[in-house]
């Protein structure tokens, strides 16, 4: 009689254990991804910064599934297969979204049926091109040319140009050991960007860091980056 | 077994017989009122009205506040937000490892609290059985409440959609008759103003009546609004993208001069005492603890013009001194939750007008030696002990034991890990006490790990920091002090600089600033300051660098550096992104003059890490996905 109770337990464990089988969906297998671009050229931004939305209708109520950019503006997301629509929120983005036409505005239609890879593309403001970093004792130097991309009524000034460096690859505005601004107004010649930003004590000892350099656009929220660098000093 | 089966069956059949069913079907509930009997008494009404000001929306609050939809704001954190305070509980340390805010944080979207006040304005003029003047009265009330949610509304969401009515659904399964667009954020900000221009003559003029609201409240109210909808014109063009082209979000550059007229007109309409006699609170000798006393002195306060009241042993008190007063040896064994930091500190003015730093060295960097703990803060403006405990000081009678410990004649310091921890000092025998009973300690909660506790508004009174008891100090919404600023800074926009000096002195002067300020000396730095100093931990710091549109600029994301503390006082745009500490220590080097005397050292605690962010989409809260799907005409704010 004692002996029996026991059972009871284990057998409504096993049950459970053996529905759960049933009664749970597959999961999301496609995988969207790509980056950020601007004519096949890749987006460097802030980690965790810029967001890209995708929507999927049909389904009821409407939420966005958000796929943060990563550093290099890469973005991946897990997905089931369908129709998405793929947008970048309003005013997010060191960059404007292109317009297709009227009815599709800046949105990206997407059929998803197993892995697959889309590059959004974009016009930034500014592009950062031929970032050269060098490390030497106690600092790290950065020379670079600026390219406006975007003229006329929809240009933007630069507001700040900053060398960030840090310990580790994520380097941004909020993760850094040393920066170093150059306001908008004192570069002259966007051709001959130089930096110049100080290695403080770093602890634990490594002798490198990680560089990037970073565009503040006047009235645009989020600044376009140089990819990052390792700099050995 | 039979007979006791037949028993009970005989007694149910005689009281069923006994029965008049009619009568008994026909009884009125005992639980519930209907419309007539609550219609029909005054009471009962201004017992509903009571229900609707509970649910008054602050800036900031003592209690939880729940967001319906949303998860609970914590009461006492969002009057200490910003950096202004570090919150000394590890709980909440993750506040100073991250790097901002979500774009819901600040949300509000009680579209049931305003279907209920407009039920209450529907019925209330229905009703036939109030006397006019009661009825008068309660509908100006329920009005004033419902601009004042508006207010907060598009404060924090932008314009949103303006329903004046209560909205039935009529379950035809078509909803669309119920969705409306939102409003313009201007339309909001003159619907506030125009209620209170409506409501005012139909409400009592009497400066005794705190709780409910009066002539002087509404017009508060229509100064605080119309200043906010001056500047949101006039700063909103430095951040053009925070804005939406159908003028829900962002108020055109032309209005800014008709607004902060507006503003300083209901505000002179105050000042000039025509709708109750209201002044400054100046009724103790001591300016600090004058101006401590003004938020828990409820006898004749001059200065109080609408508040939220509480009352011991009525089940409305809160616990705010219970989660913030000095821990140790207080009635509860618990507290120190809200340190000011040193960068707020910092900001308070010396007796001669100018800003500078709390001086712990000298030019050359050496250490400064101080014989009394408080005589750093000497000379100062004397609403920083009023607002922040110092060390040093008293509260409840008792002194605050915060130092950091003994630092020795080479430099090394003595110091301990646990509250009033005990270690014996070099040359001596016995143990004694290394470190004060509040701290600070790093990373240790409840301590002052800043160096500082809040005195603002936390209760005197003996039992106020025992659970059972709590406190019954009111929130202040509206007092004559931010009236006086708020009219100040709309002269000082209209360029009525000498006008707006001297309201700002008149504040200034009660915090012991006698030198008056000349008319050239007021700037919008000026203006911030004060605003920034009299009103702090009330809620107002957030939403007027919202306004200015320039929290963006201080909560720019870099970390606070030792030089960058020092640097820049007394600026609006001072970065601002992480609290800082200020620790004292004992000298002990027997044999020199300066043993016994105290240093003091700015730290950065170990548990801040992050560095605040505000960002663009920060500037106006997000309205969610659900209210989104729900009404498709409300379109998203800017940066969401």
């Amino acid at each position: 009689m004692k002996i029996r109770f026991h059972f009871i337990p284990f057998l409504a464990m096993l049950v459970l254990l053996a529905s759960c089988g049933k009664d749970n969906f597959t999961e999301p297998k496609s995988t969207l991804s790509g980056q950020i671009v601007y004519q096949g050229e890749p987006i460097g931004v802030e980690y965790n910064q810029v967001r890209l939305q995708l929507w999927q209708p049909g389904f009821g109520k409407l939420a966005a599934i958000d796929a943060q950019v990563d550093q290099d503006g890469s973005y991946s997301a897990l997905l089931f297969n369908g129709k998405y629509k793929m947008v970048v929120p309003k005013g997010r983005g060191p960059f404007k979204t292109l317009e297709k036409d009227a009815a599709a505005k800046d949105t990206l239609f997407v059929t998803l049926e197993g892995n697959q890879e889309l590059d959004f593309e974009v016009m930034p403001y500014y592009m950062i091109r031929t970032p050269q970093f060098a490390g030497a004792e106690n600092k790290v130097t950065a020379t670079l040319k600026l390219e406006k991309i975007i003229t006329g009524t929809d240009a933007k000034a630069i507001e700040r140009v900053s060398l960030f460096i840090n310990k580790t690859e994520f380097v941004s505005r909020a993760t850094n050991v040393g920066v170093t601004d150059i306001a908008g107004a004192d570069i002259k010649n966007l051709n001959a960007v130089a930096i110049e930003t100080e290695i403080p004590a770093l602890v634990p000892t490594q002798k490198y860091v990680f560089a990037r350099v970073g565009v503040k656009i006047k009235d645009v929220e989020d600044m376009i980056f140089s990819p990052v660098q390792k700099v050995e000093f | 077994m039979k007979k006791i089966f037949y028993i009970p069956v005989f007694i149910m059949l005689l009281l069923s017989w006994g029965c008049n069913d009619d009568e008994f079907l026909n009884r009125p509930p005992t639980n519930i009122l209907t419309e007539e009997q609550v219609w029909g008494d005054e009471g009962q009404v201004l017992s509903l009205l009571g229900n609707l000001y509970n649910r008054y929306v602050d800036l900031g609050n003592f209690r939880d506040f729940e967001r319906p939809g949303l998860d609970n704001l914590t009461g006492w954190t969002r009057v200490a937000d910003f950096n202004e305070a570090f919150w000394s509980e590890s709980g909440r340390y993750k506040e100073f490892q991250n790097s901002g805010w979500d774009f819901n944080t600040w949300s509000i979207w009680d579209y049931g609290y305003i279907r209920e006040m407009n039920l209450f304005i529907q019925k209330c003029e229905a009703a036939e059985k109030l006397s006019p003047a009661v009825k008068e009265r309660y509908l100006a009330e329920a009005r004033f409440l419902r601009a004042s949610y508006y207010f907060e509304l598009v404060k924090r969401m932008g314009g949103v959609p303006l329903i004046l009515e209560p909205m039935t659904y009529d379950f035809s399964g078509d909803p669309t008759y119920l969705q409306h667009a939102r409003a313009k954020e201007s339309e909001i900000y003159d619907f506030v103003i125009k209620e209170a221009d409506e409501i005012k003559a139909k409400l009592p003029a009497n400066a005794a009546e705190k709780s409910r609201v009066t002539q002087a409240a509404v017009l508060a109210m229509q100064a605080r609004a119309a200043l906010y909808a001056g500047s949101l014109a006039k700063y909103g063009a430095n951040t053009p993208s925070v804005s939406l082209p159908g003028g829900e979000v962002g108020i055109p550059a032309t209005l800014a001069t008709g607004y902060y007229t507006k503003a300083l007109n209901a505000a002179k309409e105050i000042i000039s005492g025509s709708v109750g006699a209201y002044s400054l609170y100046n009724k103790k000798p001591d300016l600090s603890e004058n101006f401590a006393s003004i938020f828990y002195d409820k006898a004749n306060n001059p200065e109080v013009i609408f508040a939220d009241d509480y009352k011991l042993q009525s089940g409305k008190v809160h616990y705010f001194t219970g989660s913030n007063q000095p821990r140790y040896g207080a009635e509860e064994e618990e507290g120190g939750r809200i340190n000011p930091s040193l960068n707020f500190v910092e900001a308070f003015e010396k007796l001669d007008n100018t800003f500078a730093r709390i001086p712990t060295t000298n030019a050359a960097g050496a250490p400064l030696y101080y014989a009394s703990q408080t005589d750093i803060f000497e000379g100062r403006d004397a609403r920083l002990g009023g607002t922040v405990m110092l060390p040093g000081t008293t509260f409840k009678g008792r002194t605050v034991d915060i130092w950091a410990g003994f630092q020795l004649a080479n430099g090394s310091i003595v110091s301990g890990d646990d509250r009033g921890a005990q270690k014996t000092l070099p040359g001596k025998t016995v143990p004694e006490q290394v470190v004060g009973f509040d701290g600070p300690i790093d990373g240790f909660e409840f301590t002052a790990q800043t160096g500082f506790y809040l005195r603002k508004y936390l209760d005197p009174v003996v039992g106020s920091g025992q659970r059972g008891v709590n406190s019954e100090v009111w929130f202040i919404r509206y007092r004559y002090a931010e009236v006086l600023l708020n009219a100040a800074e709309a002269a000082f926009e209209l360029g009525q600089t000498a006008v707006a000096a001297g309201y700002m002195n008149q504040v200034r002067a009660r915090a012991g600033l006698a030198k008056p300020l000349i008319a050239g000396e007021i700037t919008f730095d000026r203006i911030a300051h004060e605003r920034r100093v009299e009103l702090a931990f009330e809620g107002h710091y957030h939403f007027d660098i919202q306004r200015w549109r320039i929290a963006h600029i201080i909560m720019d994301g870099n970390a606070i550096s030792a030089a960058d503390l020092s640097k820049d006082l007394g600026k609006a745009t001072k970065r601002n992104t992480q609290p800082w500490a200020l620790w004292s220590y004992k000298v002990y080097e027997p044999g020199s003059p300066n043993n016994g005397k105290w240093i003091y050292k700015p730290v950065k605690l170990s548990r801040v890490t992050g560095a605040d962010r505000f960002q663009l989409g920060n500037y106006y809260s997000l309205i969610t996905d659900e209210v989104i799907n729900n009404n498709p005409k409300i379109i998203r704010n800017p940066n969401h």
